[in-house]
């Protein structure tokens, strides 16, 4: 198996008194795109905050590139690329400066020329010097795109990255993403959509209620044979406040 | 850190949101303040330092509630905290930004307040701007460690003068004093405690700051 760009054991986090992440063992190498599926709550984003040293965790062990994360993770985060929902892109900067910015704090060699290829690559030269404001969802998130790429990372976390695009939208940040795994990139990104998931990653893990529930490829899986299997994995323990009730069940003859 | 001043310097020359606060407000503060008393009257000249640190403070507080509200949109404050940057520099470079707009404000709110109190010019002024380049030193230092706290709260624009202010009274005191002397004509020499005392203020807030912004931003 090739280097391990992510290990953790028995990985937890805790928000006041309650467990968003029950001792997680993940092991992920160098070059692969694993999609994280499960429901609201399953603690998909807390792993990932996680791993990007957003949050420190309550418990276990969390290895980057093989170096355990105990000095803040600021020399981890430099070999890291987070893209979220929210796009971290100040609104009243255009692309260009919001990219110049970025490329700065990460002390990317000749900013201008990496921000000028990169806003060619995501196709937002027609916007560059407009302010993020002014942009659609779809731009914007092409340019927060831009901006986790800006430094070259070799771990791409994505936290729900279609969230409120539409399907072209979708479709172009899908081939991004594509392209941005052939060049070698590590990929983990959470999401609701598997066919998404399914298009970008090989490899699906799955949480619910803050534990990993199943791990494996889907290289030649059917994305709705997975969909089955997935609200088995997921369904609530029967007595659960968030299992089906007997009434709620019941059609009227 | 310069990109991070440089950032900020970028979006409020775009924006004028919190130069324009920041003046407004202290102008207004002084002009009421200066209606208050008798134009002929020796109180008015006591009274002028405090009313130019009562105007200092009014907008001090208002551009510190502004300074990470730029960062919340966005969620741009998890962007920056994903940068390989120690937190505590993100923590001084927040801070030298709100010091510089507040000097800003200074440079115009001054010469207004020497006319509306009907001060002599010459007089003491380059004490005023020591005691206020000291004095906002120390005010940014702390305001900006409790506007990142007060910043994730519902109740932001109360909770931060309820934080802030007990804790920065020393160097408004100490402002008041030197402001004082100085505009009444005399030497440097005789304020030099004060002058310590908020030295020491803004090396103390300064340190304090930078070890612990991590937490205040830390979920």
């Amino acid at each position: 198996m090739s280097a391990a760009v992510i290990e953790t054991r028995a990985l937890g986090r805790r928000f006041a008194g309650v467990t968003a992440l029950h001792a997680l063992d993940l092991t992920v190498g160098a070059g692969e795109a694993v999609a994280v599926f499960g429901p609201n709550g399953a603690g998909k984003s807390t792993l990932l905050r996680l791993l990007a040293t957003l949050l420190r965790p309550s418990g276990g062990v969390l290895r980057l590139f093989e170096r355990a994360v105990n000095d803040g993770g600021a020399a981890a985060r430099r070999r890291v690329g987070f893209l979220s929902h929210q796009s971290f892109l100040y609104p009243d900067l255009t692309p260009t400066e919001n990219l110049d910015f970025y490329a700065r704090m990460f002390r990317v060699p000749q900013p201008p020329e990496r921000v000028r290829a990169l806003i060619e690559r995501v196709g937002l030269t027609g916007w560059a010097h407009r302010p993020v404001r002014t942009l659609s969802r779809g731009l914007e998130q092409r340019c927060a795109l831009a901006r986790a790429l800006v430094h070259e990372p070799e771990l791409l976390l994505l936290d729900e990255p279609f969230t409120g695009l539409d399907v072209d939208a979708s479709d172009m940040l899908s081939g991004m993403l594509r392209e941005t795994h052939a060049k070698g990139t590590t990929l983990l990104m959470t999401t609701h959509d598997m066919a998404r998931g399914f298009q970008v990653c090989r490899r699906a893990i799955v949480l619910a209620r803050g534990r990993l529930v199943w791990d494996g490829s889907i290289a030649g899986m059917r994305p709705d044979d997975f969909e089955r299997r997935y609200h088995e994995l997921t369904q609530p323990p029967p007595g659960s406040a968030l299992s089906p009730q007997p009434s709620a069940l019941r059609t009227s003859s | 850190m310069l990109a991070l001043i440089r950032k900020d310097l970028q979006i409020e020359f775009r924006t004028k949101e919190t130069l324009a606060a920041l003046l407004l407000l202290g102008l207004l503060t002084l002009v009421v303040l200066s209606f208050a008393f008798d134009p002929t009257s020796e109180l008015r000249g006591e009274a002028a330092p405090g009313a130019l640190w009562v105007a200092v403070i009014f907008a001090g507080v208002l551009g510190l509630n502004r300074s990470f509200l730029a960062e919340r949109e966005n969620d741009c404050l998890q962007g920056l905290l994903l940068c390989p940057v120690d937190r505590g520099t993100i923590y001084l470079a927040k801070t030298a930004g709100n010091f510089l707009f507040m000097i800003m404000a200074q440079v115009v709110i001054v010469p207004i307040f020497i006319f509306f109190f009907n001060l002599p010019v010459a007089v003491g002024l380059g004490g005023v701007f020591l005691s206020l380049a000291l004095g906002l030193l120390g005010f940014a230092a702390i305001g900006t460690l409790f506007a990142a706290i007060s910043v994730r709260t519902r109740a932001r624009e109360v909770m931060l003068p309820l934080l802030l202010l007990p804790l920065a009274v020393p160097i408004f005191i100490a402002g008041v004093k030197v402001s004082g002397h100085m505009l009444a004509g005399k030497a440097l020499a005789e304020v030099t405690p004060w002058l310590n005392l908020m030295g020491g203020f803004d090396v103390i807030f300064l340190v304090v700051g930078w070890l612990v912004f991590e937490y205040a931003v830390e979920e």
